[in-house]
């Protein structure tokens, strides 16, 4: 689970990071008020979404008058901001956080992430923040330092202290630096975070503060059930409602693009079902996991869910049943497709647990279900009969 | 010969009184696991499914002499009885349970390093389907039916995905040695790594089967391992490859977060190490038999 700029600094300030006076605004009014609050004369208006880049989106915006404030922000409320994190839809902009302007002299990177190769926390910092750090980690891998925590003792100073030194602080910024980071690390390791990220860290310029500029963390979901306040941060404006939707229902969606709607059992399976479609000549149009006890109720929403997609112009069901069973998948199949009505072909593949009961009941339904007994048949049948879907609705529509 | 679990291995069931687990004890015991009894705290001393029910996992081993163990247990509490099996004595564990919290992973990977390394319990999942020596034991979830007993080790990350394998090789004839599910999670028990060096030094087993996915280093780790030491063949599968980057697609740890994790990467690294590749999730069968053909 993400959660907003604004909420990540609030969970940091508590463990004692520095950062910029600011404020919450949900309209131009209550931005300008903020800015009132605030004082001084340099301002900057940011969007409040789950995603990184917001700059180059037209999401941050530097203002020295009440009136640019209320502009800028009566400029990013209610639109959809697309960055190269948010896909093509973008991400509403429904929150401003406004913060005091503060003069950078230099700007520096930190992030705490879990590293799987290690299974442990890694800290990684670089004394060149603000540029896309991907960038800069594949074209000057020396520039950025990693280390390991141990998770059986926790961050040490001396850790600190050495990321410190190779942020290119200033001795006299060591100890701050060392509060700063073991500050983040207290939070990562309370709360349950997978990721916070820094960027950028600033050194102010004329009094040589550190301060975080940008904040971003990330929860662990299987951990939510642990952090209750973490949990009530989750912004439901900013996540797909098609994937909430599924979530909601203990279903795994990810949209794709594509028009081929897949219903699978399993990640694994639904992965390799996808590369099989595209062999084929298809693309799927979602990755759906229905996960291991597929009632009849659970499929339809799935069968829904999947539906909902305008683009989708056939549909394929691949369930390899062990705890599940065939026949229970059959029914479910039956009991959707004459629910919902549905327009477009659909291709059944069973397998595993009582597959014979499971076909039976395909076939005796009467309804015209493309049935298949491999994978690749499955594919290849999907395909072909989107092909056919397209060329009807085009012949329809001349 | 197979590898962690045969006819013989003394097994319990954590979490065994429950819905779930007491549903995978039953089948376990259908298929001929050698279920001694299980653990469920405050239901000690009672019976369960005609076998002891124990308030702890040392009883279990004190007791009737377990050997493995299975987890049922809730994401809440299964480091905490994963971290209880080996404390106990426990060889092997096999953690279905999934939706543990990474931090808690973490701890329970730091506490199994204490241990020295003959006396460290081997862990697999969580977030798996289990294993399965066809013929002999399941300590698992997977239909144990479609797996016939043969001389292919199959080491992977999802469930399903592993059933299609077993009976694509089924289908053909092939059989398996053991099947491991290591679990789709970011930090998990076992690697694929761990499990091919089991494979290379069981007898059974004359070829191994890899079928992985897109995220994290452990399958070109493992083709290393492969290349550098062992004797036996090696094939693998990646799931994924039209997966778009950056997605989450349903397993945490198909995640794709730096170079060398796509799947078009790792079967090219995968290829170099000298892998044998199956091009196609529906080839999984016929790349294994083509193997065999050559042994």
């Amino acid at each position: 689970m993400d959660i907003h700029e604004y909420q990540a600094k609030e969970i940091l300030a508590a463990y004692g990071v520095k950062i910029a006076d600011g404020g919450l605004a949900y309209s131009p009014e209550d931005a300008v008020q903020r800015a009132r609050e605030i004082g001084g004369d340099v301002w900057a208006v940011k969007a409040q979404i789950h995603s990184g880049a917001r700059g180059k989106a037209g999401g941050v915006k530097i203002c020295k008058s009440h009136e640019e404030v209320e502009a800028a922000a009566d400029a990013m409320l209610g639109r959809r901001l697309v960055t190269h994190q948010t896909g093509p839809e973008g991400k509403i902009c429904l929150r401003l956080y406004i913060e005091a302007g503060t003069n950078i002299a230099k700007e520096l990177y930190f992030s705490l992430l879990v590293d799987r190769a290690h299974e442990s926390i890694i800290m990684v910092g670089s004394a060149e923040g603000g540029m896309d750090i991907e960038d800069l980690a594949e074209n000057s891998p020396e520039k950025i330092k990693k280390i390991q925590i141990d998770p059986a003792v926790g961050l040490l100073d001396f850790q600190a202290r050495e990321m410190a030194f190779a942020l290119g602080l200033e001795p006299s910024q060591i100890s701050p630096a060392v509060k700063l980071i073991s500050g983040c690390y207290r939070a990562m390791r309370d709360l349950d975070a997978n990721m916070i990220e820094i960027n950028p860290l600033i050194v102010t310029g004329g009094s040589g503060k550190l301060m975080i500029m940008d904040a971003k963390m990330g929860f662990d979901d299987n951990a939510l059930f642990r952090r209750q306040k973490v949990a009530e941060l989750r912004d439901k404006t900013q996540e797909d409602k098609r994937e909430m939707a599924a979530a909601d229902r203990g279903l795994s969606y990810v949209g794709l693009g594509g028009d081929i709607g897949c219903m699978i059992n399993g990640a694994g399976l639904a992965m390799a079902t996808m590369d099989m479609i595209k062999l084929a000549g298809g693309e799927p149009a979602n990755f759906l996991d229905v996960g291991g006890g597929a009632s009849a109720e659970r499929t339809e929403k799935a069968f829904r869910l999947v539906l909902a997609d305008d683009g989708v112009k056939a549909m394929l069901v691949n369930i390899f049943a062990g705890i599940n069973r065939c026949d229970w998948i059959a029914e479910g199949v039956v009991h959707a497709v004459k629910k919902i009505n549905m327009k477009i072909p659909l291709i059944v593949r069973l397998s595993g647990t009582n597959v014979e009961e499971g076909r039976k009941i395909i076939e005796e339904s009467g309804l015209p279900i493309i049935t298949a007994t491999t994978l690749a048949e499955a594919a290849e049948k999907a395909v072909a009969a989107r092909n056919e879907q397209v060329a009807k609705e085009a012949e329809g529509a001349a | 010969m197979s590898i962690f679990i045969d006819e013989k291995t003394p097994m319990i069931v954590q979490g065994f009184t429950g819905k779930i687990g007491s549903f995978h004890a039953q089948d376990m015991i259908d298929y001929g696991s050698n279920i001694v009894g299980g653990v469920t705290p405050g239901k000690g001393g009672g019976t369960h499914l005609q076998r002891p029910v124990f308030n702890t996992v040392r009883e279990a081993v004190e007791q009737e002499g377990a050997e493995a163990s299975i987890i049922f247990v809730p994401p809440a509490f299964a480091a905490d009885s994963i971290m209880e099996a080996a404390e106990a004595g426990i060889k092997y564990c096999v953690s279905i349970t999934d939706g543990i919290p990474t931090q808690d992973m973490m701890k329970v990977k730091q506490f199994l390093r204490k241990f020295p390394a003959d006396k460290r319990m081997v862990l697999t999942g969580p977030n798996c389907a289990g294993t399965i020596s066809p013929g002999k034991s399941m300590l698992g979830i997977m239909p144990g039916h479609i797996y016939a007993q043969g001389v292919v080790g199959i080491v992977g990350r999802s469930g399903t995905l592993g059933y299609e394998a077993a009976d694509q090789m089924k289908a053909l004839g092939i059989g398996v040695s053991t099947s491991v599910g290591i679990g789709g999670d970011p930090i998990n028990g076992s690697s694929h790594r761990d499990i091919f060096e089991k494979f290379e030094q069981d007898d059974e087993t004359k070829v191994v089967l890899m079928i992985g996915e897109i995220g994290g280093p452990q399958e070109v780790d493992a083709g290393v391992f492969s290349s550098k030491q062992m004797n036996k063949p090696v094939i693998a599968y990646i799931a994924g490859l039209t997966a778009p980057k950056g997605r989450r697609m349903g397993h945490a740890g198909a995640i794709i977060s730096s170079a060398g994790e796509s799947a078009a990467e790792k079967v090219e690294m995968l290829q170099d190490l000298g892998v044998i590749i199956a091009p196609t999730p529906s080839a999984m069968g016929e790349t294994v038999a083509r193997v065999l053909a050559k042994l």
